[in-house]
């Protein structure tokens, strides 16, 4: 008996949690469906009501519009390039803190995490003023950079700790093998590292892919302009009424993205790879 | 295949410590060296200079007549058994062993042969594809010296490879590497804390303590002839006893009696005040198993069992006596030195399965005084070594 009602209850809970973290996804993807007229005119039912059906107008519409095609661009490339540069450095710097005794190392973990804590918003001024004398404002590079440091700290904490676990012989045994240093690091270290190299990339691209502050002051056309950024700018034919729907449709679309990756990645990182590296 | 000479090498941590201290051992081609010791004796550091994982802090590594102090591991051609084998987890048992092939390059028909070649020495055939985490222990072990001997290296080393098996694996990887160094008669440094491992495996065994290599020897010599205090206790299971003793003409006295010792160690021995003396287990022997007209009584003595503990092919009983507090010392000294504890000073005597004694009873025993040996209980130096 005991046991059916502790079944009952979590699956209570269980149906409670995805209510609670779904509804509001749920909500913006029967927005994304509905028309204009629909919307201004009061839908609140979850199924558009009779004729107040978009079909996939919402979605071409944005489709077609020329900035966000571009902010799509921007996005992805941006936040690819920051996340790939991140890891690198990040797994280079996190190996030497796990593996190299060197003065100053704690300086350099403290200090990392303070950055980590450091507010973004107060960082804006100083940046667009920096930016705009050195020349890369509103371009890719300029995002790029704060995006860098502000992950890099999380990302070089948790590989350092992947790299801590796995043990010292398994490179001493490569090296011993006839592998180079860089040969041990690269053939041994960095795929036994994977889920934390996997783990520290989904991070970086989460938080350059989400960023609004520095993508929205950073930049000031389509250039360099990011998503979030994008739909904030989208402002239909009347200021005072924005569009909705065509705002949930682009909200859809930046989503996508990040499932995706999400589902993708997920089958990687997959822990206990380094079971049965040692006895144990 | 090469000789390894190692000259004078220490090695001192930053704390000015010497980890190993002036060692200097040959290790000939084609030879199986041992070295053995209780923890921290430096057994391991000493390894892993030879093969290039520690800096050298003086003396010279000579491998196959060049000197490899300052040359990388890669660049030694040696390779290694690891204590916790250190196999690649993401990597098949196949791609294990052909690790250091692909490093060298070697084209994939080559290293095919190769893979297959050792696979099949080691009986690995049937678990090529498979993840070393879904391996036994055993069959780890078997991975790791795959890998190993899968190239033509110069020499192999072994770190402690058996200690993570249990008893029975063990006895069967011992027989195994002993079968496999002499089949490839490749040049062997083994390090073990074990001791049996060590008289079972060695050509020569080099005994080693605090750094400072005590004994070199084959493994006969070390168990008949150990030079000192240490050597003696270390090697034989159970250990040597040591009793105190002094030396007067050519009779010893011992706390169980008055002996007579052959004339050449007594010349050596006499007038010198406190000795101690190692007799091992098994140069006791119950009287009454003896045929009677074989009994030296001139040599036998009246000892009270406290514990006997039979095995079927032998029987260990055990003696216990009194010793003076600066004996008891020394004794506790030696055992903690030798990685064990000595609780109280007793003699342990290995007699015949057919002894009848009886636990906490008299017994008479007979004591082979022609095997004791007498050590300087202030240097630990055998006196009687060679006779």
């Amino acid at each position: 008996m005991k046991d059916i009602r502790g079944r009952i209850l979590t699956a209570i809970g269980v149906v409670f949690i995805l209510f609670w973290c779904l509804l509001p996804v749920a909500w913006i993807i029967s927005l994304s469906f509905k028309s204009q007229e629909a919307v201004t005119n009061g839908s609140p039912g979850f199924f558009p009501s009779d004729g107040g059906g978009a079909g996939w107008k919402n979605y071409t519409d944005v489709l077609d519009d020329e900035q966000f095609r571009h902010a799509i661009i921007n996005s992805i490339g941006i936040s690819l390039i920051a996340t790939a540069l991140s890891v690198i450095f990040a797994t280079l710097a996190a190996y030497a803190i796990a593996r190299l005794e060197f003065k100053g190392k704690k300086f350099v973990l403290t200090t990392a995490l303070v950055i980590a804590m450091f507010p973004v918003v107060s960082l804006v001024g100083p940046l667009f003023d920096m930016w705009r004398t050195f020349g890369i404002y509103d371009s890719w590079i300029g995002l790029i950079i704060p995006y860098m440091s502000f992950t890099l700290p999380l990302a070089i904490w948790t590989l350092s700790a992947f790299f801590r676990e796995i043990p010292w012989e398994m490179e001493q045994a490569a090296q011993v093998d006839g592998a180079t240093s860089w040969q041990a690091f690269r053939k041994v270290i960095v795929p036994l590292a994977a889920p934390g190299v996997f783990t520290a990339a989904i991070l970086t691209f989460f938080f350059a892919w989400n960023d609004f502050v520095f993508g929205i002051s950073l930049t000031s056309t389509e250039r360099a302009r990011p998503i979030p950024a994008a739909l904030s700018f989208f402002v239909g034919a009347d200021p005072f009424n924005r569009p909705a729907s065509l705002l949930a449709a682009g909200a859809v679309v930046a989503t996508v993205p990040i499932v995706v990756l999400v589902l993708f990645f997920q089958r990687k990182i997959v822990a206990g790879l380094t079971a049965g590296a040692v006895k144990g | 295949m090469a000789a390894i000479e190692m000259k004078n090498i220490v090695k001192k941590y930053g704390d000015g410590f010497p980890a190993v201290n002036d060692v200097s051992i040959d290790v000939a081609d084609g030879e199986f060296m041992i070295l053995v010791g209780p923890s921290g004796c430096g057994k391991s550091t000493l390894l892993r200079m030879i093969v290039g994982l520690e800096d050298i802090t003086s003396g010279d590594m000579i491998i196959g007549g060049d000197r490899v102090n300052d040359l990388a591991p890669r660049d030694r051609n040696l390779s290694m058994v690891f204590q916790n084998y250190a196999l690649y987890p993401h990597l098949t048992v196949y791609e294990n062993i052909a690790f250091p092939l692909r490093l060298a390059k070697m084209s994939n028909k080559e290293i095919d042969e190769k893979v297959r070649d050792a696979s099949k020495t080691l009986d690995l055939d049937e678990h090529l594809q498979r993840k070393p985490g879904n391996l036994s222990g055993g069959q780890r072990q078997r991975v790791a010296m795959g890998r190993a001997i899968v190239r033509e290296a110069r020499a192999f080393l072994f770190d402690e490879p058996l200690s993570n098996l249990d008893a029975k694996l063990r006895g069967q990887m011992r027989t195994e590497i002993a079968r496999l160094q002499k089949r490839l008669g490749i040049t062997t440094v083994y390090v073990t804390h074990d001791q049996t491992e060590a008289m079972t495996l060695g050509d020569r065994v080099a005994v080693m303590k605090r750094g400072i290599l005590q004994q070199l020897a084959s493994p006969r010599e070390l168990y008949e002839q150990p030079v000192n205090l240490f050597v003696a206790g270390f090697i034989g299971s159970p250990p040597m006893n040591f009793l105190p003793a002094t030396v007067e003409g050519d009779q010893v006295t011992l706390p169980f009696g008055t002996f007579s010792i052959p004339s050449a160690k007594a010349e050596k021995t006499a007038g010198k005040g406190l000795l101690m003396a190692g007799i091992r287990p098994e140069h006791f022997e119950d009287v009454s198993v003896i045929q009677s007209g074989n009994v030296d009584t001139s040599r036998t003595f009246k000892a009270h069992i406290d514990v006997r503990e039979w095995l079927g092919d032998q029987q260990y009983a055990y003696v216990p006596y009194e010793a003076e507090a600066e004996v008891q010392a020394q004794l506790k000294e030696l055992a903690r030195e030798a990685d064990s504890d000595s609780l109280r000073t007793q003699l342990v005597v290995s007699l015949d399965s057919d002894s009848k004694v009886a636990e906490d009873d008299d017994a008479t025993l007979f004591i082979d005084t022609d095997k004791m040996h007498l050590f300087d209980p202030s240097t630990g130096e055998n006196l009687t070594v060679g006779l």
